[in-house]
């Protein structure tokens, strides 16, 4: 028997515009799927989830690979854009951290060649590690269907394990982000079973604005915790209220881990996965913290 | 199933190739070209034993198709040696004991010397972080690192590769 039986069969076509890829989606239904990097496609396929007919690689569609940015309207990123091309990218490094470390802690140094933003996002895993990014940085996608282009928040976009806002027959063309503020600071930690190179068990982003002079702002979201990526609204808002500080932190600590909704699986307790939330949320916050002081 | 026509570079050669749509680049290396260097390890993304470079940058080539390395220029193992001559981080691997079974040596070869192309004088740490992605479940890891730092401080003493 052979243990690696490669890919079942299925059709490619390369679409060479977006209503051509749409337009094949539309006429397949279900039967059809968009390619870009393949890295959650294929093992997909070969392990029998789901089946397709045909494959539409849409990663060379104009502006797929195509990373824009402007110092008023903020940073617009082509869907097909990959994790290493975010990682080492000057602008994203600088203006937007959260972002870069995200993409840099996703799988190796191969797989990161071929992942893009997009397919993470679209496949809409828990543990994505660049969907807190996306939520932190109040980021809205950009989908393109039959009726044409609309926008939808991240905040909206993520609806359960694998479920988005995407309406059958729509893809994902690009993500953007506004501007952000010159004082701004960011720290995203991911928790694997080993250092690098697996899924997360937990993923805890931080952005911090503003400075020790009282007017400063916090935004945390939470990765792999939760059926879908989530904000920690309750732990923002217990920030805002009060200075800065070990005392906040911890307090905010607490209310992100009230946050999240972990379930016990082979790769961790739900009662480890939740006081970890607790202690990386913390560790985040002060780490913000010291570089905005700095 | 269709099969496209395609035009890709491998080694430094120019092949035109029919393929079918759902033949990954590992395949068509070791079942159409003969390459049989690159291995299947996992066929899954988390081994790489396929390693391959497309355009300069590693890739596992079980996870992409054989249609999209259409135009694209591809490196393997047997690349690294033209002339049947090893090159200084191949004799690095034989000099330094870093192999035992082989199976991860040519994924190994190729993502350590997509590393020195593009930072030929890499800390241990950025070793260990290039090769996150190649398992080895024989040698272990350190005299494979020792010989990609020996071919570094060669490099280094030589002024750079
Ligand atoms: C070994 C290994 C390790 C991994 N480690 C990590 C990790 O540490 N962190 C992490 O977050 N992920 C990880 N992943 C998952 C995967 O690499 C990422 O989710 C990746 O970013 C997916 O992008 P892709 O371009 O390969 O998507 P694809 O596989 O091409 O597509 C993903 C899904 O999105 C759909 N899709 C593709 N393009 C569009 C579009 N334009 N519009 C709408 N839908 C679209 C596809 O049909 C498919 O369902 C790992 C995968 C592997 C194989
Ligand atoms: S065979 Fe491709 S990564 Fe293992
Ligand atoms: S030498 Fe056997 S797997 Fe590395």
């Amino acid at each position: 028997m052979f243990a690696r039986p490669g890919l079942p069969r299925f059709d490619y076509v390369q679409a060479s515009t977006a209503d051509e890829a749409v337009t094949l989606l539309q006429d397949y239904g279900p039967d059809a799927r968009l390619l870009m990097g393949g890295t959650d496609l294929f093992p997909g396929l070969r392990e029998g989830r789901f089946g397709a007919r045909v494959l539409i690689d849409v990663k060379q569609l104009p502006g797929m690979r195509q990373l824009d940015h402007d110092d008023e309207t903020g940073l617009t990123i082509g869907a097909a854009v990959t994790m290493n091309e975010l990682a080492r990218h000057p602008v994203v490094q600088a203006r937007y951290p959260v972002l870069a470390q995200a993409a840099g802690t996703v799988a190796s140094y191969q797989i990161r060649n071929r992942a893009t933003i997009g397919g993470n996002l679209c496949n809409a895993s828990p543990c994505a590690d660049t969907a807190p990014a996306t939520l932190v940085l109040e980021a809205e996608f950009l989908l393109y269907g039959l009726q044409g282009e609309r926008a939808v928040t991240a905040g909206e976009f993520f609806r359960g394990p694998g479920q988005t806002a995407l309406r059958p027959a729509e893809m994902m063309v690009g993500i953007r982000i506004p501007a952000s503020p010159s004082r701004a600071a960011a720290r995203y930690l991911k928790l694997g079973r080993c250092r690098s190179g697996d899924l997360s068990l937990v993923g805890v982003a931080v952005c911090g604005f503003g400075n020790g002079d009282g007017r400063h702002a916090f935004r945390i979201a939470l990765g792999s915790v939760a059926p879908t990526p989530v904000r920690a609204s309750e732990a923002e808002a217990h920030l805002a209220s009060q200075p800065a500080g070990e005392a906040a932190f911890a307090g905010a600590a607490e209310k992100a881990m009230a946050a999240s909704s972990p379930i016990s699986d082979v790769r961790g307790t739900a009662e480890y996965q939740r006081a970890m939330v607790r202690t990386l949320t913390l560790r985040a916050l002060r780490d913000v913290w010291a570089q905005l002081l700095a | 199933m269709t099969t496209h026509a395609i035009t890709v570079t491998v080694n430094g050669a120019q092949e035109c190739l029919d393929v079918a749509s759902n033949t990954t680049l590992l395949q068509m290396l070791r079942e159409q070209l003969g390459l049989t260097g690159t291995k299947n390890g996992c066929e899954a993304g988390e081994c790489g034993a396929c390693t391959v470079l497309v355009n300069g940058e590693p890739v596992n080539s079980c996870m992409m198709l054989a249609v999209e390395a259409d135009g694209q220029e591809v490196l393997t193992v047997e690349g690294l040696a033209p002339e049947g001559r090893l090159s200084p981080l191949q004799e690095a691997f034989v000099a330094h004991n870093a192999i035992q079974c082989g199976y991860c040596t040519p994924g190994m070869l190729i993502t350590a010397h997509a590393l020195l192309q593009g930072n030929p004088q890499p800390s241990e740490e950025e070793i260990k972080e290039a090769l996150v992605g190649n398992l080895c479940r024989c040698t272990g890891y350190v005299r494979i690192i020792e010989a990609i730092e020996d071919v570094a401080q060669d490099g280094a003493a030589k002024g750079g590769q």
